[in-house]
């Protein structure tokens, strides 16, 4: 038994973390919103291109197609850090859904150019046809992963009609149901790829919201009212507990659940089920605190708190909120017949 | 990461297994009682003479040289086969680790074998009349006697379980009677039957005698009742409110247990038709699984030679949140029965306990934003 990532997988986790401090700070955030007026893609761009070099793109890509051949337990790490810098760019639906998925397709040549850097892949795998990071991305993949019979399509170029998020980084786009071509896939790599996504945006979830705290912590304890900084206040302090307690707790189960897919465990997709639910929640609480503590500054578009926070609100629920992944779990302890789920 | 055990362990696992069922005995009588008390420590005696009432401890104490794993899977068999609460705990759980990081050979070696052999039977005695939360408050004074080499205990301890049935306690005393606050403390383990001692026994909330006062007058205890040295027992208190808050005292495998036994209860009593009823229940289920994979990792680092030390805290506003979650779920489940005197109602008074004992859940709170969150203290 041992509950720990090894050092390996550890230093790579470290790796991207300072490569995206680095890299990727809240100036880049912003110019990762497209259209607006801080907006740099091609700033945006650079930082793609070194996790590119670092090989963590083609991470989750089996050896045999070019890729490091790594498993979840290794990659949630990273996702958690690419939560925590709020990268403006599909890493998780590119590094993590699209490489596998697309393996498994037979798409050879496009898993070469995805492991190479060169090609940022938009997910969205519920049915919605809303895509995230679309009118960023060289390809997108749209279709829906949990219906029974459901199928996913390609689309390169990227074909979708422009929408307004409330997080700006999001770049969504709409694609049409019958846009792109079919990819070959059977239904258990189809399950495969929707428990990643779902795994992958719990992680991303715990790092937006470990962000978040840490903004929160700082700030009570240099913000002074009443004579004193107002993280010596109980009110402040017990909100600020708990926000890390919920943290916390839902860290363990995001690195169990990737275990568990890792070896095709039969509880696997209940394991990310509770994973997803605890972040998404935990992840909602602290993004909340976070914005309540610091008062009036955060409520604004120049203060960088917002930049995670609508990253939380619009990731806690893409990839089945809360409600539904409790539902899940639900099934998997007998108290819901499985045929109810969708 | 690897989240199986050995054979070796499952060996382990095993050999428990068969034990505790083959031996679990059921529909004791309260342990806060004087009646179910006796009855507990036969079972307790039964442990010890099989050699599981200390797993962890050295062999020549009673113990099977257990690793911190096995004990972790010793806790999920001794709840998954409905064994009794362990009447023994405060002494086995909280002062044993205190003793094993503190205490002279010569006391290891003449208070553990007792100790697990339920011969010594330990209570607590930290809260006093005006120092609840704030234990630096502790007004009991330790004087010294030369003459009779030792030192006279005078106060009132309150609040201390199961005080009423045990044989000794330990706690925190002034013994420099110039200092304050957490200065000038040292922490004894006192004979209760020592002249000067009174107890007197008084009914919890669920009505059982498991609260008691502790009256000293000047009580004697030698030299050899201090435990960690003198006016050094805050640091040595605070190694016991670690392990009471953290995951010696609750483990997983009580919340595990109880979980499961919630669904089956949603089972029977057509939570499936209901989703807000079966939202909660997987909820409480959720977050005890929770608790278990935040306690491996936890084992993990501890195996790897990390302390815990405020990240207890953690574990002790996490448990006790569960366990009353758990508890009110079921009773909500049960409706108009949920009153009727029953395994769950009894659950929920045990559990209400939890965010005041071991230090209070706002206490915890301001040590996770001080001591992990880095907040200011003024």
């Amino acid at each position: 038994m041992r509950f720990a990532l090894n050092s390996d997988q550890a230093a790579l986790r470290e790796a991207v973390r300072d490569l995206l401090r680095a890299e990727c700070p809240p100036a880049v955030v912003r110019a990762g919103w497209p259209g607006s007026e801080e907006s740099d893609l091609a700033r945006v761009r650079r930082v793609w291109d070194q996790l590119g070099e670092m090989g963590v793109l083609g991470a989750a890509v089996p050896e045999a197609d070019g890729g490091l051949g790594l498993g979840a337990v290794a990659l949630v790490g990273l996702l958690e850090e690419a939560g925590r810098a709020a990268l403006p760019l599909p890493l998780m639906e590119t590094a993590f859904v699209a490489g596998p998925l697309l393996a498994a397709a037979g798409e050879a040549a496009l898993v070469e150019r995805l492991a190479a850097g060169e090609l940022v892949v938009g997910a969205a795998l519920d049915g919605s046809g809303i895509v995230p990071f679309a009118q960023v991305a060289d390809a997108l993949i749209a279709g829906d992963a949990r219906a029974p019979g459901g199928e996913l399509r390609l689309l390169r170029p990227p074909a979708f009609a422009p929408l307004e998020s409330i997080d700006g980084a999001r770049g969504l786009g709409r694609v049409a149901a019958d846009a792109g071509l079919v990819l070959d896939l059977d239904a258990a790599a189809l399950a495969a790829a929707w428990e990643r996504g779902a795994l992958g945006a719990a992680a991303q979830l715990l790092g937006l919201g470990r962000a978040l705290l840490a903004l929160a912590a700082d700030y009570v304890t240099e913000r002074r009212q009443f004579g004193v900084a107002i993280g010596t206040f109980q009110a402040v302090k017990h909100q600020l507990a708990d926000a890390l307690l919920a943290l916390e707790f839902a860290a363990p189960a995001v690195l169990r659940a990737a275990w568990s897919l890792d070896r095709g465990a039969g509880d696997a997709g209940r394991d990310v089920a509770v994973a997803k639910a605890l972040a998404s929640d935990a992840a909602l609480q602290v993004a909340a605190t976070a914005l309540q503590v610091h008062g009036a500054i955060a409520y604004t578009v120049e203060y960088d708190l917002h930049l995670h926070a609508k990253r939380v609100w619009a990731g806690a629920r893409a990839w089945g909120d809360a409600d539904w992944q409790r539902t899940r779990v639900a099934a998997a302890l007998g108290l819901l017949p499985e045929e109810a789920l969708r | 990461m690897d989240l199986t055990y050995t054979p070796a362990e499952e060996a382990f696992r095993a050999e428990a297994r068969a034990w505790l069922e083959a031996n679990v005995p059921h529909d004791l009588a309260s342990g806060d009682s004087a009646e179910g008390f006796a009855q507990h420590l036969e079972w307790e005696r039964a442990l010890h003479a099989a050699r599981w009432a200390v797993v962890s401890w050295p062999e020549r104490y009673g113990g099977r040289d257990a690793s911190i794993w096995e004990w972790l899977i010793f806790e999920e068999e001794y709840y998954r086969a409905g064994a009794p609460m362990r009447v023994t705990q405060n002494g086995i759980f909280l002062l044993a680790p205190t003793i094993f990081e503190f205490g002279t050979q010569e006391q290891q070696d003449a208070l553990l074998p007792r100790m697990a052999a339920a011969e010594d039977l330990w209570c607590q005695g930290w809260s006093e009349p005006g120092a609840g939360s704030d234990l630096a408050a502790t007004k009991a004074r330790a004087v010294r006697d030369e003459a009779g080499g030792g030192w006279r205990l005078t106060g009132q301890k309150t609040w201390t379980t199961r005080g009423a049935f045990c044989t000794h306690m330990f706690g925190l005393f002034r013994s420099d009677p110039g200092s304050e606050r957490h200065r000038g403390l040292t922490y004894f383990m006192v004979p209760l039957d020592a002249p000067g001692v009174t107890v007197r026994g008084f009914g919890r909330l669920d009505g059982d005698e498991g609260f008691a006062e502790v009256f000293l007058d000047d009580a004697f205890v030698p030299d050899d009742a201090v435990l960690g040295g003198v006016d050094r027992g805050w640091s040595v208190a605070m190694a016991t409110t670690g392990s009471e808050r953290g995951l010696t005292l609750r483990s997983p495998g009580r919340f595990l247990s109880a979980a499961e036994r919630l669904v089956e209860l949603a089972r029977d009593r057509g939570a499936r038709e209901d989703a807000l009823a079966r939202d909660r229940v997987v909820r409480a289920w959720i977050d005890a699984d929770a608790y278990q994979q935040f306690t491996l990792q936890q084992v993990t680092e501890i195996a790897a030679g990390s302390a815990t030390g405020a990240r207890s805290s953690l574990n002790k506003l996490f448990w006790s949140q569960l366990d009353v979650r758990l508890h009110e779920t079921a009773l909500d489940l049960l409706g108009p029965e949920a009153e009727l005197d029953g395994p769950w109602s009894r659950g929920f008074l045990f559990a209400l306990a939890g965010p005041i004992y071991a230090g209070t859940n706002e206490i915890q709170r301001n040590i996770v934003a001080e001591r992990v969150l880095g907040l200011p203290r003024k």
